[in-house]
């Protein structure tokens, strides 16, 4: 069944235009799929003769289930025992109709022959519904390791529960498979809760009356992605905000120092980038704010990648400085520059936008004084630095011990945290332990 | 970001038989999909027709064949979406047949731009009329406004689609279950605004409607 569009899960089968042992022409159509209010002509992915029709007319089935078998060759091998075969093991031969070529995105585009040189991204596509991937993806389980009891050796959704409910599952996402392991012997568990379909996963944004002088246009993708991971966001952590306020003279003492040096070399270094190099150092030392509760488990990360959002006017992306806390200041300010204008050109690569652990908004750059972000999905924190700017401030002198009013450069910090895993007191000592490394900032970072 | 330059023909084609929109259809299909035509939408009436599309239940045809003959009113099984609807005089009914490639390759999103479109048109007449979550269709709180139902043939060139009652005697609409739907009732630009509309400027800004919604 082929992908016929972003939001559409299963079709049904109306009708077979071929039947078994017709031969058909690569395009020419060979069955029609109903989904809604559309009737939809699927052509065939390849010539050959249709030697095996799997879906039934009337039936209604997932994007990906394998509908029916092309055999290019021409050679009517019929394969009675389809249900028992896994794909891999098939006879060479047969084109499986799935996705294809002409109805998906080019990433999609995988007539499969059943090669057994197949690749394991092939494997887990052929061999898995999206509800599988989904599940397999949030609990870092490869597809490869499941039996399938599905049709070919699918995977079905019984199967993963199963299977993580025997041995297999570690509960860990899937760049930290190896890394994860329970903290303190306590076992993790997971299991797929139906809440997560019911409430957490899907968005229904309640519609509005149109008046006479009103526009009414259709949400972008970006636009209809960002309202859904909002609510959902907001749905799932219970939002807390803590704030401080910190001083830049030091940082803008490095700047001016720096600036020759720094012109030579090429290098960007925005004030952002110094908030980004000491957020990753202090994150370090607490990792319930570079953490995820997932379950009744929390995942401490095990690497600091930091979301950085961009406004893209209109629109927002938050592309990833990957272990963030392995560059260096010039590398970290580098680097954001870098993502910054890659987004505004929508020349990201996709694991640019993925994989954030903690992210930092900057509503400041455009004048607000603080912002109150909301925590992206999947991360358990988001700082938010307000407009960077010459405050009066009362400053002990150093030199005489009196208290004198001066003139600072200064910023209020907001902290937005996940309540459930971290603490007020949490986010205050991380909160002050930024404060600190950002007035004291190390001339060597 | 990169859509392709897209043009927009319009066949204004008065009443036409339900028999001839289809061969006419069929032939602009292929011709779209050769891309020897642009993106085209034809603006028309049917004399008195229910159609059957591929999820109908003959159940919601509540008339037997005698009584439709008598009537006048045609019945046709056709290759597109949706349940059963009825055509007639004061109806105006649009057949895009556009390609969807490269940009627009989702089914939903194109049955929601259609709906788009029908809202804009209530809209410029003062109309309030809005999607339902319960199904395809733009719907007041009279009862469903526009109807749709669509096919997409080999190589993502769509046919079929949009209906909008603008002077429909809306009593035809009581030989059936419209789209399946028991409780919904039917309604019209007329019925809404109570008082007479001009074909000729709703189709206008149908067309008008549909390079805004499909950047044409």
């Amino acid at each position: 069944m082929p992908q016929m569009g972003e939001s559409i899960a299963e079709g049904t089968v109306s009708k077979w235009l071929k039947q078994v042992g017709d031969t058909v022409e690569r395009d020419e159509p060979i069955l029609e799929i109903s989904t809604d209010k559309v009737d939809a002509e699927i052509p065939a992915p390849s010539a050959g003769i249709l030697v095996e029709v799997v879906v039934e007319e009337g039936e209604t089935v997932e994007v990906g289930t394998v509908l029916a078998l092309i055999d290019p060759e021409g050679i009517a091998l019929v394969d009675t025992t389809p249900d028992k075969t896994l794909e891999p093991d098939l006879p060479s031969g047969p084109k499986k109709i799935t996705e294809l070529p002409d109805l998906v995105e080019p990433s999609l585009v995988t007539t499969q022959t059943s090669d057994v040189s197949q690749s394991a991204e092939e494997r887990l596509r052929t061999r898995s519904t999206p509800v599988v991937r989904k599940i397999a993806a949030e609990h870092g389980i490869d597809l490869a390791n499941i039996v399938g009891s599905g049709h070919a050796g699918r995977v079905t959704k019984q199967d993963i529960v199963a299977f993580m409910g025997s041995s297999g599952a570690t509960g860990a996402d899937p760049p930290t498979i190896s890394a994860a392991r329970a903290r303190d012997g306590v076992p993790i568990q997971s299991e797929p809760s139906s809440l997560w379909d019911s409430f957490y996963k899907e968005v229904q944004h309640p519609e509005y009356p149109v008046r006479p002088a009103d526009q009414v246009e259709g949400m972008d993708k970006m636009r209809r992605l960002t309202a859904e991971h909002m609510v959902v966001a907001k749905r799932i952590a219970p939002h807390v905000h803590s704030f401080i306020e910190i001083d830049f003279s030091i940082i803008d003492r490095i700047r001016t120092l720096s600036r020759s040096r720094w012109e030579a070399q090429n290098a960007r270094v925005s004030y952002t980038a110094f908030v980004a190099w000491a957020v990753s150092r202090v994150l370090r030392d607490f990792p319930m704010v570079n953490s995820v509760v997932s379950g009744n488990n929390v995942i401490y990360r095990g690497n600091v990648n930091l979301g950085m959002a961009v406004d893209l006017d209109p629109g927002l992306i938050v592309p990833v400085v990957h272990d963030a806390d392995h560059l260096g200041l010039i590398g970290i300010g580098n680097k954001i520059v870098d993502l910054a204008s890659r987004a505004r050109a929508r020349k990201l690569m996709p694991d640019e936008i993925q994989g954030a652990t903690f992210t930092i908004t900057n509503p400041g750059v455009l004048g607000t004084v603080v912002g109150l972000p909301v925590i992206p999905k999947g991360t358990s924190a988001i700082l938010g630095i307000g407009s960077i700017e010459k405050r009066v401030a009362v400053v002990t002198d150093q030199q005489t011990e009196t208290d004198v009013v001066a003139i600072r450069k200064r910023a209020l910090f907001s902290l937005g945290y996940d309540h459930r895993i971290v603490d007020g007191a949490d986010a205050a000592r991380f909160l002050s332990a930024l404060k600190e490394m950002l007035e004291s900032f190390p001339e060597d970072a | 970001m990169n859509s392709p330059h897209r043009s927009l023909a319009v066949r204004e084609l008065g009443t036409i038989e339900y028999s001839e929109a289809l061969e006419l259809q069929a032939h602009l299909i292929r011709e779209r999909r050769e891309a020897t035509i642009p993106d085209t939408i034809l603006l028309l009436e049917h004399p008195h027709v229910i159609t059957l599309g591929s999820s109908s239940d003959y159940a919601h045809v509540l008339l037997d064949a005698g009584e439709l003959e008598k009537r006048g009113i045609a019945l046709f099984e056709v290759g597109r979406g949706g349940d059963v609807t009825y055509h007639g005089p004061g109806q105006l009914v649009v057949y895009p047949i556009m390609d969807l490639k490269p940009d627009r390759k989702d089914l939903h999103r194109y049955l929601r731009d259609l709906e788009s479109v029908l809202i804009k048109v209530a809209c410029s007449f003062g109309v309030q009329a809005n999607r339902d979550p319960s199904g395809t269709g733009v719907f007041t709180e009279l009862g469903k406004l526009g109807a749709i139902g669509v096919r997409v043939s080999s190589g993502w060139i769509t046919s079929h689609g949009i209906a909008l009652n603008v002077s429909t005697k809306l009593d035809f609409f009581k030989t059936i279950v419209p789209c399946g739907i028991r409780d919904c009732g039917v309604t019209s630009l007329e019925r809404e605004l109570q008082a007479p509309v001009c074909m000729a400027e709703v189709k206008e800004c149908m067309v008008e409607s549909f390079k805004q919604v499909f950047s044409l």
